[in-house]
């Protein structure tokens, strides 16, 4: 997986590409996330737009920074879901758990909300 | 068609075995059931590796893939580790499950297949039968 970051109106959005898997991308997400939190950004968007497979372990790592962002007073949501991604968010009901948006604008705009 | 590989327990190697059965089944399978078995495959491969082999590199995980062109794809991971009992695993959907960490990963092989049957492996571990009916490749 490949993991950038960038700062829009005090969020950090997290552009991740490739795959979240065992081992390797999940490792690299939550070095991301930690990485946020350590810089005090606390408003984090997950941009999984080019996100080709997520396991079980990354689809685990997905849901422990959902719940470390949110004991830290902050929130996680995900942006721009791939319909395989969206299958297996959905095949778990995970997707009732998570803020989904398929707008970046409206994304960032529901953190002030 | 029938393709074997062993791989020693680690993660890195999920790889190899996925290559295997993209290079084997690719121009035989629909490329939707064929992404949806490497899936099955890879979270089949890291149970083995990580709860099977407890990660140990010099324990190794054996791959069988079985093509019947057409008919059916059949996927076989053995661990040498000391046996897994599929009965004890909770529901990941249930509310007290929705928000851990582990515990996904053969609810979504069992969500990606048509037939998965877990025994006790030749090689002293767990064995996992993958079963996919195939539709039409695409043209």
């Amino acid at each position: 997986m490949k993991g950038s970051f960038r700062d829009v109106q005090g969020v950090r959005v997290l552009d991740l590409s490739g795959k979240i898997t065992i081992g390797v991308g999940d490792v690299e997400l939550r070095r991301l996330v930690e990485e946020a939190l350590a810089s005090g950004k606390t408003n984090i968007l997950v941009n999984l737009k080019d996100v080709t497979h997520i396991d079980s372990s990354g689809i685990g790592e997905l849901v422990a920074c959902y719940t470390t962002v949110k004991r830290r007073g902050g929130s996680m949501k995900l942006l721009n879901l791939p319909p395989k991604i969206n299958d297996i968010l959905q095949v778990t009901q995970l997707i009732t758990v998570f803020d989904v948006f398929a707008n970046e604008a409206e994304a960032i705009q529901s953190f002030t909300a | 068609m029938e393709a074997k590989i062993s791989i020693f327990s680690t993660y890195e190697n999920i790889e190899l075995a996925e290559k295997m059965l993209l290079e084997v089944a690719r121009s035989h399978v629909n490329d939707e059931d064929l992404y949806w078995a490497a899936m099955a495959l890879r979270e089949a491969l890291a149970n083995a590796i990580k709860h099977g082999n407890k990660l140990n590199p010099e324990k190794r995980v054996f791959v069988t893939i079985h093509l019947e062109e057409g008919q059916e794809l059949t996927m076989v991971v053995e661990d040498e580790g000391e046996g897994f009992d599929p009965g004890k695993l909770g529901d990941p959907r249930s509310p007290e499950n929705l928000l851990k960490e582990s515990g996904r990963g053969v609810f979504y092989i069992r969500h990606f297949m048509d037939e998965v049957s877990f025994s006790r492996s030749a090689h002293g571990g767990s064995r996992v039968e993958l079963k996919k009916q195939l539709a039409r490749r695409n043209k």
